[in-house]
């Protein structure tokens, strides 16, 4: 194992101490226990996976078959500000795939890139919801309707000026 | 003294209510009152504040934004809504609501979700207390079948079948579950319900708990819907301090508790037996059935599992008498559906109907048609699941077996509707990619066939059909039918078959002559600058990523079609109406 490359992240895993004391010994509790874990440290480092199957009593390879499964899960950190862009029906028909462009051109990433300051990570998801507010995005708990190409990319602009002035 | 109530649904604030309902606050010098409620359903008029004088809901506001606050603040004080009447409801608008009956949505946006007072103060809770109180689990399960209920999340099965056989089911204990892993594109109807009336929900629950016999209730949320998981914790916690939920409810011996578990985003767990692995904490994957749920379900227990929409119904059969819901609808769909209204119609958001209604009485009629009066084109049913239905069968009754007629389903209660704008092969290719992306992988038909059928589409838009492709999607839909596992695969090729049955001629045309009618497909398109119309001021050309417009200045300018990549960027900076797509 010493030699695998993930061995060497060390995440605090003293931080998962309370989700595992609640959940650790409860059967079927692996989905939620990721969702924490996700929560505490923004994505699953690979020695959280390997902690959470230590700790569950479940290999590893189920763990990260679980982890793998679910797109709520991420492997690999995101930026600072994840934008989730809504691709659903209504999204798709009312021209999503031009916003979808436009913030790819913005920000020279593609779907599930981040940008190279570590400020903005692009998901396209399948459907948020709000679909008669369409094309629609979320920046973090934020929802943004009624978009279009030029309202996005000004969205991106505000939220980089508040983050230069801080 | 006045009363505004902002609507707070998720469509709601992603418009703003959030920031109305602050300034409304913060000018708020007790002259007025202040209130929340969930969705009314009138998504395309959010945000939307409603003004109330004691129990009078004088006006309706709609399309408010912060910067109304002040005079609206002003007007609430005086009592003189005079001020404001620029953003009074239009008559044509308030139409959208009248036209409907509502059952399941009853409450939303009239109360606040977050107040199970508010829920007490309309009759709430007095279902499962009669149930409870007066009437056998064997006396609400034939209460249910007089009332015809079916499942609302899509496949239409009877709700009283569902009960009894988990009721009959040997086995302890059992789970009541519910299902709202609204994961299909386009549809946002459980949403509301439990962002706008959970306790509606609860009490529905109950009601089938005590039916079946369930000790413990679950529901599963999807985790995109953060709003409703918080609304419905809190209403779960209001319900067991009054003692709705717990041990000995109501001081009659029944028992039931109830949690949340929060889903991880999978479509597939839709499919009820890859709902129960998710809920166990694997991957939730499906599995052939028999033995079905309600023999053997979460951890191998009965179990028994509804769509939050026909929960919704319950309470209300419970008080009403399930005669009164069977009065409405058609021979075979009773009581009313929920629709989520969208896309290219001009009045967009949550529509409940009786059964037997037209399709063309929900678009035009609810809806007001399309916007910019342009020609309807489609309407795609169902989702992922579900097809497109043609301008020519408009008139169709919504109704389970007429709707499977056409090809598509009754399905969750999306409702897309498209104009000319929308290519149909293109649409379909879309839904291609969903069901791909979201193929669970157990079965070969459904993960390989679905992604060859994602592959011939993706070469169709690209202009790189061939003769024979139409034959062999219609092949290939048809051995995944017979072959899939489950309803994910068994129904991922319908938005295939809808389409050419009904648009075979749009997949002709990108094939032999390789062009998009509806101008979508980029690679089909050819950017061309009329002569007669250019100035010559080289705005193109100067935007144009590729170089590939060339022109001396005040002269038409060419674009050169081997090197453009079809950006679009010319004709967006184009002043004159200059540039034509073909």
């Amino acid at each position: 194992m010493s030699e695998c490359c993930c061995a060497n992240k060390t995440s605090d895993l003293s931080l998962l101490d309370d989700v595992m004391e609640k959940y650790a010994s409860v059967e079927g509790s692996l989905i939620t226990i990721l969702q924490h874990a996700q929560e505490i440290y923004g994505y699953l480092p690979i020695d959280v996976i390997y902690y959470v199957a230590g700790r569950t009593g479940n290999s590893p390879a189920k763990v990260m078959g679980v982890a793998t499964f679910y797109t709520q899960f991420r492997l690999q950190p995101v930026g600072k500000h994840l934008i989730m862009l809504c691709k659903g029906t209504a999204c798709h028909v009312n021209g999503a795939n031009s916003i979808e462009k436009a913030i790819c051109e913005e920000l020279k990433i593609k779907d599930g890139g981040t940008t190279e300051d570590g400020l903005f990570t692009l998901k396209t998801v399948a459907c948020l919801g709000c679909c008669s507010l369409s094309p629609v995005m979320m920046i973090g708990e934020e929802t943004y309707g009624s978009l279009t190409p030029a309202k996005a990319v000004e969205i991106l602009g505000d939220i980089r000026a508040k983050e230069a002035a801080q | 003294m006045m009363k505004a109530i902002v609507g707070e649904g998720s469509c709601g604030l992603a418009a703003g209510a959030g920031k109305v309902y602050a300034a409304l606050e913060a000018r708020n010098t007790g002259k007025y009152e202040m209130g929340v409620t969930g969705c009314i359903g009138m998504c395309f008029l959010e945000p939307i504040v409603d003004i109330y004088e004691g129990k009078e809901l004088k006006q309706r506001l709609v399309r408010v934004t912060e910067g109304d606050a002040e005079d609206i603040a002003a007007a609430m004080e005086s009592g003189d809504l005079s001020g404001v009447e620029r953003l009074f409801i239009q008559d044509e608008d308030a139409d959208f609501l009248n036209q409907q009956t509502r059952i399941a949505l009853r409450h939303c946006g009239l109360i606040d979700p977050t107040s199970i007072d508010a829920y007490i103060e309309e009759g709430g809770y007095e279902a499962i207390r009669k149930v409870l109180t007066t009437m056998t689990p064997e006396e609400v399960i034939e209460e249910i079948k007089i009332s015809g209920l079916a499942g609302r999340g899509g496949a239409g099965f009877p709700t009283w079948f569902k009960w009894n056989a988990c009721r009959q089911a040997a086995g302890e204990p059992k789970y009541l579950i519910c299902n709202a892993d609204e994961g299909d594109p386009g549809a946002f109807m459980d949403r509301a319900v439990i962002e706008s009336d959970p306790h509606n929900l609860i009490e529905g629950m109950l009601v089938g708990a005590y039916a079946i016999g369930a000790a413990e209730m679950v529901v599963y949320v999807r985790a995109e819907y953060p709003l409703a998981i918080v609304r419905l914790e809190k209403a779960i916690a209001q319900a067991r301090e009054k003692g709705f939920l717990g041990e000995n409810i109501m001081g009659t011996g029944f028992s039931c508790d109830m949690r949340i578990k929060a889903g991880a985003g999978a479509f597939v767990c839709g499919e009820e037996t890859a709902l129960i692995a998710s809920l166990e904490g694997k991957r939730g994957m499906p599995r052939l059935k028999p033995p079905f749920p309600a023999n053997s379900g979460y951890n191998l227990k009965p179990s028994n599992i509804n769509n939050v929409e026909t929960y919704a119904n319950v309470a209300w059969i419970m008080t009403n008498g399930g005669a009164a819901f069977s009065a409405m609808g058609t021979e075979n769909s009773k009581g009313t559906k929920v629709f989520a209204l969208t896309g290219k119609v001009k009045r967009g958001g949550l529509v409940e109907i009786p059964m037997g209604k037209t399709l063309r009485d929900v678009i035009f009629g609810i809806g007001g048609g399309i916007r910019e009066d342009k020609e309807f084109k489609a309407v795609q049913m169902g989702g992922p699941s579900g097809g497109c239905i043609p301008a020519s069968l408009l008139d169709t009754v919504i109704d389970y077996k007429a709707l499977a007629a056409t090809g598509a389903i009754m399905g969750s209660g999306g409702m897309v509707v498209m104009d000319s704008s929308t290519c149909m092969v293109e649409m379909t290719r879309f839904f291609l990619n969903f069901t791909t992306n979201e193929s669970c992988g157990k079965c070969v038909p459904c993960r390989l066939g679905t992604k060859r059928m994602h592959e011939i589409l993706t070469r169709i838009v690209s202009g790189e059909g061939k003769e024979g492709d139409i034959e062999l999607l219609e092949e290939l839909c048809l051995a995944i039918k017979d072959g899939a596992l489950c309803g994910l695969g068994q129904t991922a090729p319908n938005p295939v078959l809808t389409t050419i049955r009904y648009f075979r001629d749009e997949y002709e045309e990108h094939i032999k002559n390789k062009k998009c009618p509806a101008k979508e497909c980029t690679e089909l398109l050819q950017y061309r600058i009329v002569e007669d119309a250019c100035k010559g001021c080289t705005a193109c050309a100067r935007k144009c990523p590729v170089q590939c417009i060339s022109g001396e200045a005040k002269k038409p300018h060419v674009i050169d079609q081997s090197k453009c990549i079809k950006c679009g960027n010319c004709i967006a900076t184009c002043r004159f109406d200059a540039i034509v797509v073909e």
